[in-house]
Parts: structure tokens; sequence; C-alpha cells
């Protein structure tokens, strides 16, 4: 019996292979944030500590660390203290759910999209708790804020999403990339189009990415934070590490939307050319996917102002859910006429 | 549960009307310095926003009073840090003016360039600040960047990047060399393309329209009601500017048009401001063109005492009407030095012109209004 297919080593492995890749995204995606930032302002970004700035994340971290944990006077202890955890904990168990390879998943759930998506919405939950309890009257406006935007964002993700798995059948993400199989033009992104089973596709992907922008409360949709309006909004309060695990879970849920963006429609472990693909060219492949779209997040945020709020929630209602639905009512009927013709 | 305070035990029992007051400031990201905003919300809606000034006030007026005419020329240029070529120029022109001190054309000309040129700078601040109070902190790096050739032409006449003194009773400190008139053109070339970058990269940007058009409309009444001068009054449709109702230096001379947009919104405040910088590029290039060669110094009595009387002289500084007028006594002191300066008014009708905004929008006004804090409190 070979020793790492023993349930509780696998269960380690995978426990500190996830907190490693966690940790160091959160750490490296925010030097990576700050130096095309730089590029994009036309100026070098961090560069002194280490070659290129590469021990930054170091520093940065060290720092935190080094703060004094406070406590407010007068906000609600409990709640306080819970809701960095709660920010932290969804994400890192959905990406559970993720293959990052064909082996290379810590459990193949073949729920693992509802996991996903069920475990993302508590996010949300968090930074409520976290603006309600710090007692601070421009953390309870973001915090107010940020339920209603996620409320509204998250009806055209899920139609969205819907959408695919009336073309894939299954909600196992491993299956759903399986399906891609064969080379770009097989990514669900594109197949839809010469399938003819949902040809506004494409317009998908960008609701989708839209709403996921608005989902890890990334600029423009950046309401949660809006630093020139409220502060720091739901962090005002926060402090030290406090404010460091808000700041490690705002990476954490790029990396997971990325990742399910990657799985949905680029095909996640497959190779776009059908060559090059196995057990070590499938994370590669998945990697890049990955880090090409989270270079994409953060361009978006370095050249766009922020949203003002009610156009955010008017962009939903009035034009990303109408949209959604009606690609989702034009694939069904696709998809029925495909059978039965 | 921990033991909390009697003071924070109180109100839980919940405010006694569905109000409250937000605290915006004197250290808050949007407030550009230290303005401070008291706000009464409802929910996101302001109903009423008070702006308590003062936080930097410095007695520039009384400042005035007890020294010298020349030894209160730097003063001018730290009351709006960020034009102060149109402040010297409105101080030392009070002063001309009231002494009789013949300025040679070369002077102003000179006097012109640079007061444009400041005018440029300071609209490139405005609009980066402007950017980054609506989340796109990107355009303010590529606006310093235009700035930076601005700051370093002006370093190179007179030593100060900042809050220059340059302007003299009757000339100039130092002639403009053959390496600023160079670099004056170098920088009128430069521009227009920077400019249409700036239209084609933000002013057209959806996000950006929708944050500003239709917010904070201002009606000219309204202007003319709180005395708001500059793009703000442009911006609301009346073509109010001192270089053409009050003409003064040589202004005359030069073909320019005065933006105006009758919108009154923030975007037509936006609007007017990128239209004057064009303006201010077709200035330079005709101040350019005509500068006559000569002194760039008048006579001035080593010892300058100004007549008894009472004088006036405004200019159009980057924010609106900026006036001095002085109260002389015959001495070698001022008698008063009164300084009407044109973000105290302009602030003065955001009051008004906020009620019923929620805090972004209100923000977006605030930012339309290019307020300078120090401007504001003297």
């Amino acid at each position: 019996m070979n020793f790492l297919n023993l349930e509780p080593v696998r269960l380690l492995l995978y426990l500190v292979g996830i907190c490693g890749f966690v940790g160091f995204n959160a750490a490296y995606l925010v030097l990576a944030e700050r130096k095309i930032a730089g590029r994009v302002q036309r100026r070098p970004g961090p560069n002194e500590a280490g070659v290129g700035g590469w021990m930054q994340p170091f520093a940065d971290v060290g720092k935190l660390f080094a703060k004094q944990v406070m406590i407010p006077p007068g906000v609600d202890v409990l709640l306080y203290c819970a809701a960095p955890l709660m920010v932290m904990a969804p994400p890192l168990i959905c990406l559970v759910t993720v293959p990052f390879g064909e082996a290379l998943v810590a459990r193949n759930i073949n729920l693992g999209l509802l996991l996903v998506f069920s475990l993302g919405s508590i996010n949300v939950m968090a930074l409520l708790f976290g603006g309600w309890a710090s007692r601070n009257k421009y953390a309870v406006i973001s915090a107010a804020r940020v339920v209603s935007q996620n409320v509204a964002y998250e009806i055209p993700m899920l139609l969205v999403v819907i959408t695919i798995l009336m073309a894939t059948g299954t909600m196992d993400l491993n299956e759903i990339i399986r399906q891609q199989a064969g080379g770009f033009w097989n990514w669900n992104i594109l197949k839809g189009v010469w399938t003819l089973t949902n040809p506004l596709m494409p317009v998908t992907f960008v609701i989708f990415f839209i709403c996921m922008l608005a989902e890890t409360n990334r600029a423009p949709f950046d309401m949660a934070e809006a630093e020139s309006e409220l502060v720091a909004g739901a962090f005002t309060e926060y402090g030290g590490m406090g404010f460091g695990v808000f700041f490690m879970a705002e990476y954490t849920n790029i990396v997971l939307g990325c990742s399910l963006a990657t799985v949905l429609f680029f095909g996640g472990w497959q190779s776009p050319i059908g060559v090059l693909s196995g057990p070590i060219w499938g994370p590669v492949w998945f990697l890049v996917k990955l880090y090409a779209l989270i270079f994409m997040v953060i361009w978006v945020r370095w050249t766009f102002p922020r949203t003002q709020f009610y156009g955010l929630l008017n962009l939903s209602w009035k034009i990303l859910i109408p949209i959604s639905l009606f690609t989702l009512l034009l694939s069904g009927a696709l998809i029925t006429l495909t059978r039965v013709l | 549960m921990i033991a909390q305070p009697e003071s924070l035990q109180s109100d839980r029992r919940g405010p006694p009307q569905e109000t409250f007051v937000l605290n915006l400031g004197p250290q808050h990201p949007a407030a550009h310095g230290v303005l401070r905003v008291l706000m009464t919300m409802d929910g996101e809606w302001i109903t009423r926003a008070e702006p308590v000034i003062g936080y930097i006030h410095r007695m520039h007026e009384k400042m005035g009073e007890n020294r010298s005419w020349a030894k209160f020329l730097p003063n001018t240029s730290r009351i709006d840090y960020l034009s102060a070529m149109h402040y010297t120029h409105a101080f030392v022109g009070a002063v001309e003016r009231a002494a009789k001190i013949e300025v040679p054309p070369r002077a102003e000309y000179i006097r012109v360039i640079t007061s444009e040129l400041n005018r440029i700078a300071s609209h490139m601040v405005w609009w980066g600040a402007l950017l980054s109070d609506l989340g796109g902190l990107t355009p303010f790096l590529y606006a310093f960047d235009d700035r930076e050739m601005i700051l370093d032409l002006l370093e190179g006449l007179c030593g100060a990047r900042l809050t220059y003194c340059y302007y003299r009773f009757g000339g100039l400190y130092n002639d403009a060399d053959d390496d600023f008139l160079r670099g004056a053109r170098a920088f009128v070339k430069h521009m227009p393309p920077r400019l249409k970058m700036y239209r084609d990269l933000v002013t057209d940007n959806i996000i950006l329209r929708k944050r500003l058009e239709k917010i904070g409309p201002i009606s000219a009444d309204m202007c003319r009601k709180y005395g708001a001068t500059g793009p703000v009054i442009r911006g609301s449709g009346v073509a109010y500017d001192v270089r053409k109702v009050e003409p003064y230096s040589v202004y005359p001379k030069f073909d320019f048009l005065v933006p105006t947009f009758p919108e009154g919104d923030s975007m037509a405040r936006y609007l007017v401001r990128m239209a004057e910088m064009e303006q201010s590029l077709r200035i330079i290039d005709q101040a350019l063109d005509q500068i006559p060669a000569g002194p760039f110094q008048g006579k001035v009595p080593r010892v300058l005492r100004v007549p008894p009387g009472d004088y006036c002289y405004a200019v159009e500084a980057a924010r609106g009407r900026f006036m001095v007028r002085i109260v002389s006594d015959g001495k070698d002191v001022p008698y008063r030095v009164k300084l009407r300066t044109p973000s105290f008014s302009n602030l003065s009708l955001f009051e008004e012109a906020s009620r019923g905004m929620i805090l972004p929008d209100a923000l977006a006004l605030l930012g339309s209004l290019d307020l300078v804090i120090p401007d504001i409190d003297r």
C-alpha cells in the first residue's frame, strides 16, 4: 500500500500545500500588484528590499506581525475578532475542490461547484460582521454597501454558472475540465459558439468576470474599501494582522475566482493546443491561465476609476441580470433543440 | 460581554431621530488637506453638510499689516500654493498700481507666460486629485509627469518649484534666459498630444462620465449668490474671466477663448478646466512669439512708500478671481491687506449644492470645486 495514499497523510499534505499556495499567493500577489501598478503608473514600484523588491512581502508581513493587536473600546469583541477568521476560512476551504491538475486536487467532490458558491457567500457575512462590530460609521456604511452589492452580483453570477451547468451537466470541476479536452476551441468560452449550444458564451464570460470583480470587492467595484470616501470601509478599525488577514483574504478570493473562471471557461489544466498535456504540464497550463486572469484583475484596478454605488447596483439589476437571464434562456432552448434534432 | 463606559451605553437606546452625523475630516483621504465637513446623513444621503474651516489659518492678512511691502511678497505665494504665480501677480500688481510703478513690457510678457504655465500645472494637480478621489489612482502619476516639466522650467527661472516669489515690484527677479524660452516652446509642442491622450483615456471613460455627469449641478444664480468664480462659474455657463472682464497685464494682446459649459454639473467644471489648459497653451504660444527684448525690471525706489489710498488688483488665478485690496496710510508698511480668495467662495456653495446628494457624489462635487485648503483659511 502506498504511503501517500493513506488518508491522514493525504489530508496533511493538501492542508500544508493549500496553506502554502495561499500564503505564497497572498504575499506575492501584493508584490505583483504593486509592481504592475508601478508599471502602469510609470514608476518602478517597490525595489529596495531585495533584487526587484522580492523581499518586500517579508518586510510587509513582518511589519504587520510586529503591530499590537488593538481592540478598540466599544466594539463587539466576539464579532470583531471572528470576522477576520470568517473572511479567510471560506476561500481556503473552497480551494480544496479546485483541480490544479487532473490528479492534483485535494478532494474531488462531485458537487464541487455548489460547495464553492455556498461557501463563497460567507465572505459577505464576514465583512458585514467586521463592519458592524467595529462601531464606526464608515465601517457600518461600508458593511451595508457590501451586502447589497454582493446580493446584487451573486444573482447574475449564479445565472451564468447555471448556463455553464446546462452545457456540462455536472458540478464536478474535474469533469467539467475533462469535457473541454482537445484544444482551445473546445473550451467552454468558445465551444458554445461553434457548436451553437450557446453563441453568447463570450458575453457570459464577461458577465462572470465583472461579477467576480464585484464579489471580491475589487476596483472598480471596491465599495467595501472605497478609500477616498469611507477611509478604509469595513476595515477602518482593524490594524496589524487583523487588517492583514482581510488583505490576504482579498487575494485568496481573487485566486479562487480566477481559478473558477479558468475551470469553467478556459479548460482548467487542458492544453490549449492539444499537445504537452499530462501530470506535469497540466498544473503548468492551469497556473498560466490563472495568472493571466489575475493580471487582468490587477490591470483593471489600476486603469478605471471607482463606480458610483447606485450605478453599480443599476449595472447588475438593469443590465447584467437581464442579459444573463437571456443567455440562460437561449442556451436552454438551443440545448433542447440540438437534443431533439 | 465587556463592560462599557457610560457614554457608550447611553446611545444604545438609539438616536432620537433617523439621521446621524458623519465627521469627514480634518484627516480624510478626500479632504486634500485639513478640511473638515460635518455631514448630517440620512443613510447614505446628505441632509446637511457643514464645512468647518480654519485648521490652517495663518493670519496672512494680519501679517500683511506688520511687515514692509516687499517682505509680504513671499507670503502671497503660500496662500494658494498651487497657483503661486497668480497670487504674487495680484499683490505686485496692486502695489504697482498704487505706487505708479512702470513695468517694462518684457517683464509683463514673461509674467503672462509663467502665469499660464502655473495655471496648467495647477489644473494638472486638480485633475490627478479629482481622479484619485474617484478611485482612479493612475492619472495622478501621469499628470505629475507633465507637471514636472513645468516645475523644472519655473525652477530654472527663480529657483523655487512650488512657492515662487518670481515677480517683483516693477518687474521680475530674473530675466527669462534662452533655456526657459526654448523649454516653454518645447512644452507647448509636447502638451497637445498628451491632452488628447487624457481625453481618450480618462475624459471619455464611461465610469468617469457616469460619476460626473448630472452630479452636483450648480446654477449660475447659486454661483452669484456665493461669489463663486473661476471654472466653477464658467461651468455654469457664465463667461466670467478676470482676464477678459477686468483686463490686466498684457492679456488684451492675446487671442484666447473663455471656455464655458452651460450644464453646471461636475462634468462641465471638469471640461472647463481641460479646455482651459488648451487656451493657456495658446496664450503661451502667442506670448513666446511676441515677447520683446528689453529690460526686465523697472525703476523702483529703494524704500517703497505707497501713497495713501485704497487700491485693488484682481487676477484670474487657477481657481478663480483672486483680488488683493490694500489700504495704505503712506508708510512703508500696509495699513490693511485684504485677500479675496476664490476657494473660500467656491467652498461656500458646497453646503447648498450638496444637499440631498449621496456621499460618493458629494465627494465628486467637492473634487470638482478644486479646493486648496490654505487658500480657504489664509
